[in-house]
């Protein structure tokens, strides 16, 4: 095998159903009959699909475009073009955004150096038993364990004032600002990256790196011409599912942001369990609509950077 | 073919580079691991704390490991922690029954349902939770309509919840491989479709299914919002009751329940190791895979 | 080719959202249905419609009926909210063949009533519920009429005519603070001192928690404003923002132990209860209600239409209202709704009536309209102020 065939390997896979429908037009009929019964295969998925996520999800979409007597109305979904709202929007993708992409990147750092380590070594299980459970870590109990390291009397402030006579609250209350939530998404972002891109790097054979060596290919060539694209869309892949990980968290938000709402899901928090204004709950269902459409627009986006990047890569 | 002895002959080069990546992963893991353990020890800090302010004092941690009293006084924490252990399980088999042959069977045989798919699946982390359950509502009547009001139940929402991590593992993983030649070189023997996504695909993406299987076991265990608003119970909503009692128990019950999944976890991945040096024979098809080109990316 | 694939696709998908209506459709008759099915059970049809324990035999038939549910789901009561956790246990050594749940502490009013839609016929909806005067107000269709028999010590204006709703206890808008930490305020405006930096938190946003909606409300009487004008409480935390003492965290009982948040603006039964809890420790949690700027308000009780334990649901609101319950929240620092009438016939509490924070000037209690417009106001403006 040759370093050069792999690059060429990472032909999107948009390529795919074409070679599949190469065959006869006289076979047509039996290829439809096949479709068919390879669709059964996802009928038990789909089934669950279908009542746990399909129809709350559709109960979400016809709620934002009704009135509190269950009425058609856009007055919901008109809501979404506030002031307020769209800077919620905004600054959710943009928190989202950027602890998806250093996240990634540092995830994926981590990943790397726990993938060079044995498997079923120590270290790795430690690590990636860690990663599991951080991953999922949050809410009050995070809030509370940044702000008594990171707040104003944190520990960690504390001892950086006693030591170094260093005020990280010179400049403010950064902790419970949007600073403060990229610092704590970070702590669940990376721990998930690293969990899901470890199974890309454990594809990586060593023998293809000592394919290239002996081929006289560098570090960086293997980088740019072996791993790089056989990682790449799962780097991607492992950034969407960041962006939309930090996109719906809230509860540590809340904790640490109690006033104004400044992300869209404590907007809808608000809207849904608020107890001051009344009336709210299908202007939460259209924030949540607003929420899916920006998720399906970036991973359209994500695709079409999926295939540029292997043809870039090519 | 170097691929077959490479491995097991390390060249100088090979030799030095070991060394290197040995000293950047002591570095990357010392780095990270301090930011990741600050936070935890601020938890510990606190729970030790002394009511006087100066001094330390176990009291809090005592009172945690007199189970015997705790769950006398606290008879949710056991329903708590039995659901969750139940739902832990059926959770994970969910997954790995449904959505697992589903997407081998969806990139060898309705290539087109992929990106669908892909977005099915990244749909549960776009509709908050707090909106999901009203979603959730009508058909959750249903469920205690046929099954009963068992917190048990829930394990089909968390399946649910479980897709944007464990599609993304295991799509990972599946990437990683080619399963179309793996699929068709089987085929081509005579081995049924079960036979190929259980026995020939599965043990190639072991790495992607336990990834998958730890997010999904973390996420079942620190869930709190779904269980809570349908007032169901789980091992959370427990240990929200109990923390009500007293703030450094609400924060110790945290810390322990984190202890207890990393625990959990740590066995999970053993049992993952164990079962893997127990079949050695199964090398050789991975040597198969390093030599064919990976033709299946994305 | 291509073209009959993406046909058949797009068929699919269509067909997939075709079936995802119909079965969205086809998914609310049963939750009624069941409703229905499950309250007809045990000799509950009739509690379920009773407007005192005399429709149902007296109080003893009551309890009879409620034992025979052998169950009561109270939501969104902490029990470090207003004594609620003594409550409770006095309520279980009382009746101690009634399982209680209590089901999401942290809840707000709205998710009560959210879990009552929610939950509807399902065995674990809520039975009663605790909640604050606005969500009731527009709530009422969810409720069932019922009258205590200590119905007429219950001032007039604390309570609804027919019983759908009667006001429970109440307090003041308070201050509480570390005072081994930062000196006693004794004025709203007192926080704008730098000795209060980067410590001033108020519970939750007030255009979400009733609280916090208070706390503004408190502000504004603190500051010249009035309960027609609150813009001078929203003005009173843009000032305090920009002083840098506004700390936007949530309080909770685990910030204010760990020290994060010195100074927490609430309600002073809430303080009350924060100072005992922390008694002993390091933290010397006291509370003022602000000088002129008194804020009252009480919660409100009333029970689920749909309670799936509609007896002992009556039962519960029988012992709340009773001398007992009615001196349980006293002890917690609240003032409840029959404490004039008991005051009068001496069955108080006197030691709690006397620890109870001292309030100075003329208590301010919102009307529902005052109170709309206040929440307007706040949805236009405090997101723009503080956010």
């Amino acid at each position: 095998m040759s370093s050069s065939a792999l690059p060429a390997a990472a032909a999107p896979n948009e390529a795919a159903p074409a070679t599949e429908v190469t065959t006869s037009g006289g076979r047509r009929g039996r290829r439809v009959t096949a479709t068919a019964a390879s669709l059964i295969g996802v009928v038990p998925f789909g089934l669950l699909v279908t009542f746990f996520l399909a129809i709350p999800t559709l109960v979400v979409i016809i709620g934002s475009f009704l009135d509190a007597d269950n009425r058609f109305t856009l007055a919901n979904v008109r809501g979404l073009a506030d002031d307020v709202v769209l800077q919620a929007y905004w600054r959710s993708i943009w928190i989202s955004a950027v602890t998806a992409v250093v996240g990634a990147l540092l995830g994926a750092l981590v990943a790397h150096a726990v993938s060079t380590a044995v498997e079923g070594g120590v270290l790795r299980r430690v690590i990636t038993a860690a990663c599991g459970v951080l991953a999922q870590f949050g809410g009050v109990t995070l809030a509370f364990a940044f702000l008594a390291t990171f707040g104003f009397t944190g520990f960690v402030t504390v001892w950086l004032q006693n030591t170094f006579g260093v005020d990280p609250y010179g400049a403010g209350g950064w902790l419970t600002d949007t600073p403060g939530l990229l610092l704590v998404y970070s702590y669940f972002q990376i721990p998930l990256m690293v969990i899901v891109f470890l199974p890309a790097l454990d594809g990586l054979r060593p023998q293809w790196r000592e394919a290239t060596e002996t081929l006289g290919g560098s570090t960086v060539a293997y980088w740019r011409h072996v791993a790089g694209p056989i990682l790449l869309p799962s780097f991607l892949g492992g950034m969407l599912l960041l962006f939309a990980n930090a996109f719906s968290a809230y509860a540590t938000a809340k904790a640490l942001i109690s006033q104004g709402s400044p992300i869209v899901p404590l907007k809808i928090d608000a809207a849904i369990s608020g107890e001051v204004i009344s009336g709210q709950d299908n202007i939460a269902k259209a924030m949540a609509l607003g929420m899916v459409v920006v998720v399906a627009v970036v991973l359209w986006l994500y695709a079409r950077l999926q295939r540029r990047t292997s043809a870039w890569l090519r | 073919m170097a691929a077959v002895t490479g491995g097991t002959r390390p060249g100088s080069l090979g030799r030095r580079r070991r060394r290197r990546q040995a000293v950047q992963r002591w570095v990357v893991v010392a780095v990270t691991g301090v930011f990741f353990l600050l936070p935890l020890i601020a938890m510990v800090e606190f729970t030790t704390r002394a009511p006087s302010g100066s001094g330390r004092t176990l009291d809090v941690w005592r009172t945690l490991a007199d189970v015997g009293r705790l769950s006398e006084q606290y008879p949710d924490l056991l329903d708590g922690v039995t659901a969750s252990a139940g739902l832990v399980v059926l959770t994970v088999l969910l997954m790995l029954v449904l959505l697992v042959p589903t997407m081998i069977w969806v990139r060898l045989r309705l290539p087109w349902l992929r990106r669908p798919m892909e977005f099915a699946c990244l749909l549960p982390l776009t509709v908050p939770a707090i909106v999901l359950v009203v979603g959730l509502a009508p058909v959750y009547a249903w469920v205690a309509y046929f099954l009963g009001p068992s917190s048990l139940t829930l394990c089909f929402a968390y399946t649910v919840l479980v897709l944007p991590y464990a599609y993304r593992a295991i799509d990972t993983g599946l990437s990683a491989i080619d399963v179309r030649t793996l699929s068709e070189a089987a085929r081509s023997l005579g081995a049924g479709w079960f036979t190929v996504i259980a026995r020939v695909v599965l043990p190639n993406i072991r790495s992607a299914v336990l990834s998958a299987s730890f997010l999904s076991v973390a996420l079942v265990l620190g869930e709190f919002t779904v269980a809570n608003l349908l007032s169901r119970t789980n091992v959370q909503v427990a240990i929200n009751l109990l923390g009500k009692r007293d703030p450094s128990i609400s924060v110790a019950v945290s810390l322990t329940s984190l202890v207890i999944a990393f625990l959990l976890l740590l066995v999970l991945s053993l049992a993952g190791v164990r079962r893997r040096s127990r079949g050695p024979r199964r090398r050789p098809d991975q040597t198969v895979l390093a030599a064919t080109p990976v033709q299946e990316i994305s | 080719m291509r073209s009959t694939r993406t046909s058949r696709r797009r068929g699919v998908s269509l067909a997939a959202v075709a079936a995802g209506l119909a079965a969205v459709a086809a998914c609310s008759p049963p939750s009624s249905s069941s409703s229905s099915t499950s309250n007809s059970g045990s000799g509950g049809a009739s509690a379920a419609t009773a407007t005192s324990a005399q429709d149902l035999g007296g109080l003893s038939a009551l309890e009879t009926a409620a034992n025979k549910e052998g169950a009561l789901n109270v939501i969104a009561l902490p029990p470090d909210w207003a004594n609620y956790g003594a409550i409770l246990d006095a309520f279980k050594k009382k009746y101690p063949q009634i399982k209680v749940t209590s089901a999401q502490p942290d809840a707000s009013s709205k998710d009560e009533i959210n879990a009552a839609n929610t939950l509807k016929g399902q065995p674990n909806a809520p039975d009663v519920f605790d909640l604050g005067q606005a969500v009731a107000a527009s709530n009422t269709a969810v409720f069932a009429p019922y009258k205590v028999a200590t119905w007429n010590d219950i001032p007039d204006n604390l309570k609804d005519a027919s019983g759908t709703w009667v006001n429970d206890y109440g307090g003041a808008m308070s201050i509480g603070y570390n005072a081994k930490v930062v000196p006693a305020p004794a004025t709203v405006a007192d926080l704008l001192k730098p000795a209060y930096k980067g410590k001033v938190a108020l519970n939750g946003d007030p255009t979400a928690a009733g609280a916090a909606f208070s706390g503004v409300v408190m502000a504004s009487l603190g500051n010249g404003g009035s309960a027609d004008d609150i813009s001078k409480g929203v003005d009173f935390f843009k000032q305090l923002k920009a002083a840098g003492n506004f700390l936007p965290v949530d309080p909770t009982p685990a910030t204010i132990k760990a020290g994060q948040t010195p100074v927490v603006i609430d309600w002073d039964y809430l303080n009350v209860a924060q100072g005992k809890s922390l008694a002993g420790t390091n933290i010397d949690w006291k509370e003022v209600v602000p000088q002129n700027a008194v804020l009252a308000s009480y919660y409100v009780q009333a029970i689920n239409k749909g309670a799936p334990h509609p007896a002992a649901a009556r039962l519960w609101e029988e012992f709340l209202y009773s001398d007992q319950g009615q001196n349980l929240w006293l002890a917690g620092g609240a003032r409840p709704v029959r404490l004039e009438a008991m005051t009068k016939a001496g069955t108080v509490d006197k030691t709690a009536l006397a620890a109870l924070p001292k309030l100075t000037g003329t208590p301010v209690i919102l009307t529902q309209e005052q109170s709309d417009k206040a929440a307007a106001f706040l949805k236009d403006n405090w997101s723009k102020s503080i956010g």
